[in-house]
């Protein structure tokens, strides 16, 4: 072994030595210069090759190229572990108390009844239901006369109805706009018309002059009073939760027929019976029936040929009952400490 | 409705079920319950007893010590505290151990009330004697009942008996909830019929017979009806030798389930007729009515009468009248006369059962005032076959109770009665509408319940005149189907063609609206869109502000909600203050709905609604935060280039320095501004607020949803920074104006970084600072193109007295 080689060889072995003890990046930048740099020992030693006979040079090469590589591995590989261990340390003194409170962002809620109506707009709408809105000051004869309501009827006096002149009234039920839908004769149909409605009666906790409701029509060749009940039966479940049962009761609606009144199962205690069904297990909640044969005449529509359900729905009702909410005035107060809860 | 089952079992006897049985069959067959009250259930243990000793209790001034023969082995002492207690009284009696239902003060107590046996100042007592009050009823209903003290049986009562048995109150008080077109179920009658066909029993109506005497009732009145419009059948028949007194027991507790106070024989029985047909009828006596002589027709415009509850009532001419020879003696199925009432001293009455009317009779009881038992049943419509059966029986009855001698003969006046309808019924049509597969005969049975028979031969079904309800198809199949049961019908849905469900365009467009307010901290409110007409005032509108056209409404609930909004801006403004009130911090709200903006007053067409979104806060944010919010929304909304704003018109609800409309292609879409503190204090709010409006209907003629891909840039953006002096009164959207006009395509974007206003800047100047960024989509710009386009934005700045800073 000559004596260049030996000397690489300690020079190797001093380098190699010293990073395994290294702490710092200093201190491994600082090897790397002693060493590696162009003043460095290793480098002196290749500077020194003019002194090495000619035919011995590329063995001094290849030592000290050897030797480079290995301190060069070497010192990649702590340099990594220093590397690591600073930034743990970086993270560390970072960490910060996560359960500090939040930056504050101002939410907007949504208002129950629209949250409510957005829940029956999507069930329907699923089903293939158009949603079509109408106007909310009426005539006369698209809110009664074309849904079978005479001249003479109960419903029409004036304490019920809100008049502007002797024709035009503000729409008592979003039913006017089935007569509108149906008079444009674009059949079959199925759509639901959700809206604002006035009746006169004075504002507490359960009536408002204003209030809304949802109307479904559906007309078709073959749609059936079964075909109403089962519409009806999902559209209570998905409302109310798959448990739900539905009760069809015979009632009276001048322009249905037959018609029936909709009890859903308690959804709070299951029908056994509590408070907040006061007891009966049911809770009714919409109206509905066959479309009268008279009020698909007055609509230019063929009752021997088609034929239709209908249903009305009280938004405020379904709002109310889902939401606990216990008086019907909170709804148009808007206090922000009950918007906020939906 | 109300009336009890025991009423309904006249003419049911087999019915046998219980009350909640009943009920909920009923409801299910379309005769709907709101409530049941079983009038025995809070009465346990409580007997007919005889009072065998009364003797004054030693500690006190009213108790007294009665020995009571209960029908037991050995008389029980009973300590009782009512003044009219005596020996020898049959009384009802609660044993130790029973209950009643409320104490003698009166008021149900619930669940009842406990009686055991105890020691009253020292003294045993084995149980207690009621009065009336504690049985649950009260002196009302049992008129014999002495108010102040404990019940009294007539003498021949057993001793020993159920005292709730004797008393007729081991019943249930149904209420009904008639719909409407059910004209004949405002009648025990119609009830009974409904449940006799619901439970599949027979059903017993009244048997009317021959009733009067061998006179002749046309020589005591003579009936001319000049209004036949208004009153389609007049019937009269005279009873004479009245006797007035209680009518039978059986009837007062029938009288009183349905709410009705027993008076005495005549009324009762015309009241129970009204129960039990539908059909009110009049009793007259008949002393007072002059000329031997009825006629019925309308009343004179301004005429007055006193009804015989004593009140004057002005009359109109559409108000039909009973009059005889000389006077008015009736307000026509509303109310009697005071002059010719019935009074103790009544010998001969004439008994009046008439068909008028009934939507005359719901509006006349409406002007006069006046609603009433009667005019409840007439208003809704009656059916004038039924008329004539009414008036017989109640002759009837008044055989039977011996309270007077029927005169024969009836006064019938009536033009063309009611008959009875044909329907045309087919299976498959019921079956088409139901969705079921019923077949004939089920049917025809379910009809033949309700007195409807099917004749093959014709193919019809016959409809008795009651059922004014029944007219078509359809009606029959609602037969069917509630006489089925609607639960068993089957639950389908529809087939058919597929239909694609969606919102409309303008609904889209809302809910993006509402999102886009509630990211940005708005919660949603919901306003009315009715008002007061002083809201124009509170905004401070000047007297001929268009906003003042408003669709006013003819009956409205008061003033307050009298007109139809023209504006949003009172519902947000209200709703804040309401807000501010109740301190609550940091409020933002928003309002879709709409204002109603008439094309003439007064109305002959339908007005323009017109959705507004409606934006309002205070608290945390500025007019730029609203404007910031704007340009936000209406980019969410699909209107993709720039928006301007211009103060234009100044609203003056608006702070007069702080307020802008908003322009979409020169075209208004909204304003926003903040608002006045005038009217901020009208509405008191606490703090600076901000509002902000956007019309829906024009954002929807520019909203655009369809985007193409332009790509990304690929060539880089250079940027120049100006630092400009601007003279005080030249905007910032008149400078961008400049700047974008002239900078062309090249230009990419323009930002304000900077505005500054006072020393060193020259008085009357501000300093303002932008940074310009340009970009060519097809190449790297040299300084030669931005030098260019840089001069041609100065030059234009020039124009508005604007020069570079130094």
């Amino acid at each position: 072994m000559s004596d260049i080689e030996v000397k690489v060889k300690e020079i190797m072995q001093d380098a190699l030595g010293k990073l395994e003890s290294v702490k710092e990046m200093d201190a491994l930048n600082e090897i790397r210069v002693n060493f590696l740099g162009k003043k460095g020992v290793l480098t002196s030693v290749m500077k020194s090759m003019k002194d090495v006979a000619p035919e011995d040079r590329p063995k001094v090469g290849k030592w000290v190229n050897e030797a480079r590589e290995a301190i060069e591995s070497r010192l990649e590989n702590v340099k990594t572990v220093l590397e690591n261990e600073i930034q743990d340390r970086k993270l560390k003194a970072e960490a910060i108390d996560v359960t500090l409170p939040a930056t504050e962002k101002m939410m907007g809620h949504r208002h129950p009844n629209t949250i409510a109506l957005e829940e029956v707009e999507r069930i329907f709408v699923g089903m293939g239901y158009e949603v079509i809105e109408g106007p909310e000051i009426e005539f006369d004869e698209y809110n009664f006369t074309k849904l079978n309501i005479p001249a003479d009827h109960p419903a029409k006096d004036e304490q019920d109805t809100f008049y502007i002149t002797k024709d035009i009234l503000l729409r008592t039920q979003t039913s006017p706009v089935q007569a509108r839908v149906m008079e444009k004769g674009h059949l079959p149909i199925r759509m639901i018309s959700p809206g604002r409605v006035f009746r006169s009666d004075e504002v507490d906790a359960t009536h408002s002059p204003s209030f809304h409701q949802i109307e479904g029509l559906v007309i078709d060749k073959n749609v059936t009073f079964a075909d109403l009940k089962g519409t009806l039966d999902v559209f209570a479940k998905e409302l109310f939760g798959p448990e739900t049962k539905t009760k069809f009761r015979p009632h009276h609606f001048p322009f249905t027929e037959p018609s029936a009144e909709v009890d859903v199962s308690c959804f709070k205690c299951g029908g056994k019976g509590c408070r907040f069904c006061k007891g009966e297990g049911w809770i009714e909640i919409l109206g509905c029936g066959m479309v009268h044969p008279h009020v698909l005449e007055m609509c230019g529509i063929d009752p021997k040929e088609y034929q239709g359900f209908a249903f009305g729905v009280g938004l405020e009702r379904i709002a109310l009952l889902k939401y606990e909410i216990d008086d019907m005035r909170l709804l148009y107060e808007n206090d922000i400490r009950f918007l906020n809860q939906f | 409705m109300n009336t009890s089952l025991s009423w309904i079992k006249r003419y049911v006897p087999d019915l046998d079920v219980d009350v909640k049985t009943y009920c909920d069959a009923m409801t299910l067959s379309g005769t709907k319950v709101e409530g049941a009250q079983c009038l025995d259930a809070n009465l346990d243990k409580i007997v007919v007893g005889e009072v065998l000793t009364c003797e004054a209790h030693p500690d006190s001034d009213h108790l007294h010590v009665c020995m009571v023969n209960v029908g037991g082995e050995e008389p029980i002492q009973i300590v009782c505290g009512a003044p009219n207690v005596a020996v020898g009284q049959k009384v009802p009696v609660v044993l130790d151990g029973g209950r009643v239902d409320g104490t003698h003060a009166g008021g149900a107590a619930e669940g009842g009330v406990a009686i055991k046996k105890g020691k009253l100042r020292g003294v045993e007592s084995n149980g207690m004697i009621c009065s009336i009050e504690e049985l649950g009823s009260s002196h009302e209903f049992f008129p014999e009942a002495d108010p102040e003290g404990i019940y009294v049986f007539p003498a021949d009562t057993e001793v020993g008996a159920d005292a709730v048995e004797v008393l007729g109150l081991h019943d249930a008080v149904i209420e009904y909830e008639v719909t409407s077109n059910r004209v004949d179920c405002y009648s025990v009658i119609g009830i009974a019929r409904e449940a006799a066909a619901t439970f599949d029993k027979p059903f017993y109506p009244p048997v009317i017979k021959e009733t009067g005497n061998s006179e002749d009732v046309n020589d005591y009145i003579s009936v001319e009806v000049k209004d036949q419009d208004l009153c389609p059948r007049f019937c009269a028949r005279v009873i004479k030798n009245v006797k007035i007194g209680p009518s039978p027991k059986w009837m007062q507790r029938c009288l009183a389930s349905n709410g009705i106070r027993p008076i005495n024989n005549i009324v009762d029985i015309t009241n129970y007729i009204m129960e039990e047909y539908g059909q009110p009828m009049h009793a007259y006596d008949y002393a007072t009515i002059a000329g031997q002589k009825i006629v019925v027709k309308r009343a004179e415009d301004g005429q007055t009468f006193v009804t015989l509850d004593g009140q004057e009532r002005k009359l109109d001419h559409d108000m039909l009248m009973i009059n005889d020879g000389e006077k008015a003696v009736g307000l026509a199925g509303i109310m009697g006369g005071e002059n010719s009432m019935i009074t103790e001293d009544a010998t001969t009455v004439l008994f009046e059962a008439a068909c008028f009317n009934g939507t005359n009779v719901r509006l006349s009881a409406k002007r006069v005032g006046l609603q009433t038992d009667a005019s409840g049943k007439f208003d809704k419509g009656l059916d004038a076959n039924t008329t004539l059966e009414a008036i017989n029986r109640a002759c009837q009855l008044v055989e039977e109770f011996g309270c007077g001698e029927v005169v024969g003969g009836i006064v019938d006046v009536h033009g063309e009665l009611p008959v009875p309808k044909q329907v045309p019924f087919n299976k498959d049509e019921i079956n088409r509408l139901l969705g079921t597969d019923f077949d004939e005969q089920m049917m025809i049975d379910i009809f033949k319940k309700v007195d409807l028979s099917y004749d093959a031969a014709t193919g019809m079904v016959t409809v008795p005149t009651w059922r004014q309800d029944v007219l078509r198809p359809c009606d029959l199949a609602e037969e069917v189907a509630r006489f089925y049961g609607y639960d068993k019908i089957p639950t389908t849905l529809p087939s058919g063609a597929a239909t694609a469900g969606r919102l409309q365009f303008d609904q889209r467009l809302n809910e993006i609206a509402r999102q886009v307010a509630e990211d940005n901290g708005f919660s949603q409110a919901y306003c009315y869109s009715f008002e007061s007409p002083k809201v124009f005032n509170k905004l401070m509108l000047a007297e001929d502000d268009t906003l003042r056209n408003a669709i006013e409404i003819m009956n409205p609930l008061g003033e307050d909600y009298s007109i139809m909004r023209t504006t949003s801006m009172n519902g947000i403004l209200t709703s804040l203050g309401l807000n501010s009130s109740r301190r609550n911090k940091n409020v933002r709200l928003y309002e879709m709905g709409n204002v109603y903006l008439p094309k003439a007053l007064p109305l002959t067409e339908l007005p323009d609604e017109r959705m507004k979104l409606t934006l309002g806060f205070y608290g945390e944010g500025d007019f730029f935060d609203m404007k910031g919010i704007l340009e936000m929304l209406i980019a969410k909304l699909g209107l993709s280039k720039r928006a301007s704003y211009e103060v234009g018109e100044l609203k003056p609800y608006l702070h007069p320095g702080r307020q802008a409309v908003m322009l979409y292609e020169g075209k208004e879409i909204g304003f926003l501004g903040e608002v006045h503190p005038k009217v901020r204090k009208t509405y008191g709010i606490q703090e600076r607020a901000l509002v902000a409006v956007l019309d829906m209907p024009t954002i929807e003629t520019f909203a655009t949803f369809n985007r193409k891909y332009a790509g990304v840039a690929k060539f880089p953006a250079v940027s120049r920074d100006i630092s400009i002096l601007v003279p005080h009164d030249v905007t910032n959207g008149q400078i961008e104006g400049v700047i974008f006009q002239r900078g062309g395509k090249l230009l990419e974007s323009c930002r304000l970084f900077d505005i500054y206003e006072g020393a060193p800047v020259q008085e009357g100047y501000k300093s303002m600072a932008y940074s310009l960024s340009f970009r060519h989509s097809e190449k790297t710009l040299e300084e030669a193109d931005i030098t260019a386009v840089m001069k041609k934005i100065l030059n234009g700045l020039e124009g508005l007295g604007i020069s570079m800073r130094s």
